[in-house]
């Protein structure tokens, strides 16, 4: 099982010919991902180290059978390959661009969550099932194949955690990244709904930081609707209101936002918060 | 990107939306001349990008061009809420006979623009929602459908404007905001006063505007609008080197990469007891360059007495940042004390490089947390 991503995933790397495209499609096929097909409009008929390249998404769905898309074209082109890949029939798309107008995913998210689609992103590192499939920029050596669901806001900080997870003989079924801008295709409590359905997920770690009330909706979310324990890390208790904290999404507003506010909502639903990184590995640890 | 108010009803203009007739000034004989120009009495108002001007003495009548010199001098170099005021917006002085608030937010949890209208305006918009919530009329916009003449009707109608003509040039006014919220690429605009004169005239006497930062490719007028002077001296040179960095008033300066972890380590600084001086993201592709340039801004602060560096190296790999960090060493001359975490892709070649290289203000340290431990004992 696992999900989003699993042996059943054929991807098409919208942007393979671009030097990041590139680098991460062959990393993800390398990891076993089933990668069919890559994209970029007038070099249909090259191939990129075996990978056959199309110049539509609907050509790599008809001729590959490709039903998952990744997108590493350049923001200013992201939004038209959202739609692109979802009007070819996509129902898996995942964008790692960063700096997408936050107005553009607005139409975006409106036009394609009626769909029935699974969007995740912009500005994510994607989605990893250990031993099954990497789509995104993860790096998969740092995590192995588990019980533990794990869904966060941001990269680098989900790799310290899946470190310090694995360094306690823990693995994670799946690791879902679901980026830091202030719109994103799937958020907190749709990942959630996935990993409470997901025979493999035992635990979920929630990863959150400053801005926007995600987390709280989580909170709402998970004392109603989820029977597996969840415990949550949240980044930016010493974050500045006003500021932008790298991620576009991470800025305090007001007085809303804050992680102390999300770590209250949190914990009135009785999921553990740690104060740490490592604090919150030694939670799950000690729970399974 | 915030605005200024003379910059964000520069935008009103060009959509359409009434605004007073006024000029910029940055010195009190600036103020005289556009005075004279404008002609009549005029309001002298500070330019700084945060609220509560009026209060602060920031916002002056004045009534003629020798009282807008005069008034200007009292302004200009006021210290407003931690902003040194430089600039002075002089504008025709309005007869106010009634104060409405109008805005458009973002509201990244519906995932909708969100309308707000209300006749009780001049005040914090907080207060109205609090005191008065059914004075407030809120109305979302579907981002597909766009702005369609009923949600005019809808907000200046459940707001309970009965004046014929205040409610035709309200409507008009809610339309052209739409457009220009859209069409700029806002996360935010408010008009709060929306005025009506004793003549019964509707015009904006205040803007509030924030602009998406990642859609400014594609405004670079607006682009031009950013105020450098503005910002804290350390961060708007971190922005000419393109250092994703903020200031915060601690010792012990910061170095991430990815914006989570970065944000993560200064709240584990703070756990370890320590104050952080910064936050800095070397972002999820950090090469050598950008270490450089990161450790350049972060100690050029004079409070920072440690740094420290935390990788989890994914597109990031550690040999590179380590290779950074020996050239920032070669070219500035850093005394104080580097503690560096490196774990992820070539961590291993990394911490090779780093303890060959055997620099006596170089420490190198295996978690997280113990990195942090050591930085903040360092920075005592």
């Amino acid at each position: 099982m696992a999900i989003i991503v699993d042996n059943d995933t054929k991807l098409v790397v919208q942007g393979l010919t671009g030097s990041e495209g590139r680098f991460h499609g062959l990393r993800n096929r390398a990891y076993g991902t089933n990668v069919v097909a890559g994209v970029t409009p007038g070099k249909g008929g090259q191939d990129v180290e075996g990978i056959p390249v199309f110049d539509t998404v609907a050509d790599a769905v008809e001729d590959a059978g490709a039903n998952t898309s990744l997108i590493f074209v350049p923001a200013r082109f992201a939004p038209d390959a959202i739609y692109e890949a979802v009007d070819a029939g996509i129902k898996t798309v995942i964008c790692i661009t960063e700096h997408v107008p936050a107005h553009e995913m607005l139409r975006a998210y409106t036009y394609v969550r009626p769909k029935g689609v699974t969007l995740i992103g912009p500005n994510c590192p994607g989605v990893l099932s250990p031993g099954k499939a990497n789509v995104g920029i993860i790096p998969a050596e740092v995590f192995q194949p588990g019980s533990i669901g794990l869904v966060s806001r941001s990269g680098t900080l989900t790799y310290q955690i899946g470190h310090e997870v694995a360094q306690r003989g823990l693995g994670n079924s799946t690791i879902v990244g679901i980026g830091g801008d202030p719109v994103v295709g799937s958020g907190f409590i749709d990942v959630l709904a996935k990993f409470e359905a997901d025979p493999e997920t035992k635990y979920v770690v929630l990863v959150g930081e400053i801005g926007g009330d995600e987390e709280e909706k989580a909170a709402t979310w998970v004392s109603e609707n989820m029977s597996k324990p969840v415990f949550s890390y949240i980044a930016g208790f010493s974050a500045p209101p006003g500021k932008t904290m790298g991620h576009a999404g991470a800025i305090i507003s007001g007085s809303s936002g804050t992680a102390q506010a999300k770590k209250e909502a949190l914990e009135a639903v009785g999921i553990k918060v740690g104060t740490t990184p490592t604090e919150v590995a030694e939670l799950v640890a000690a729970a399974s | 990107m915030d605005l200024h108010e003379y910059q964000g009803k520069q935008l009103f203009k060009q959509f359409g939306i009434p605004v007073s007739e006024g000029r910029l000034a940055a010195t009190p004989e600036e103020a005289r001349k556009a005075a004279e120009e404008i002609g009549g009495p005029v309001v002298v108002k500070a330019q700084v990008l945060t609220g509560g001007r009026g209060k602060a003495g920031g916002v002056k009548l004045a009534d003629d061009p020798a009282d807008a010199e005069q008034k200007a001098k009292e302004i200009i170099g006021l210290d407003i809420r931690g902003h040194v005021v430089e600039k002075v917006w002089i504008e025709s002085a309005s007869e106010i006979a009634k104060e409405y608030y109008l805005s458009i937010t973002f509201d990244r949890g519906v995932k909708q623009p969100l309308f707000m209208f209300t006749t009780q305006g001049g005040v914090e918009i907080e207060e109205v929602a609090a005191n008065d919530p059914d004075a407030l009329v809120r109305l979302h916009v579907d981002p597909l459908e766009g702005f369609q003449p009923w949600i005019a009707r809808r907000l200046v109608y459940g707001a309970g404007v009965e004046d014929a003509g205040e409610q035709k040039q309200i409507a008009d006014i809610i339309g052209k905001l739409y457009r220009c919220f859209v069409e700029s690429d806002a996360m935010l605009t408010e008009i709060n006063p929306l005025i009506v004169t004793p003549e019964g005239e509707v015009k904006a006497l205040d803007s509030k505007f924030t602009v998406d930062d990642s859609a400014l490719y594609r405004h670079p007028d607006i682009a031009e609008f950013r105020d450098t002077s503005a910002a804290d001296p350390l961060e708007a040179f971190a922005r000419e080197k393109g250092v994703v960095y903020v200031k915060l008033d601690g010792d012990v300066g910061i170095c991430g990469n990815g914006a989570g972890l970065s944000m993560s380590t200064v709240d584990v600084v703070v756990v370890a007891g320590g104050r952080p001086a910064n936050f800095c993201d070397l972002g999820g592709g950090g090469n050598a360059e950008g270490v450089v340039d990161a450790l350049e801004v972060i100690t050029r602060d004079p409070q920072v007495k440690s740094v420290l560096f935390n990788i989890f190296g994914g597109i990031t790999r550690g040999d590179e940042v380590a290779r950074g960090i020996l050239e920032a060493l070669d070219r500035m001359s850093i005394a104080i004390p580097i503690v560096v975490r490196l774990d992820g892709t070539n961590a291993e070649e990394g911490r090779k490089i780093l303890a060959e290289a055997a620099k006596s203000n170089l420490f190198v340290e295996p978690t997280m947390l113990e990195a942090a431990k050591k930085a903040v004992e360092l920075a005592r």
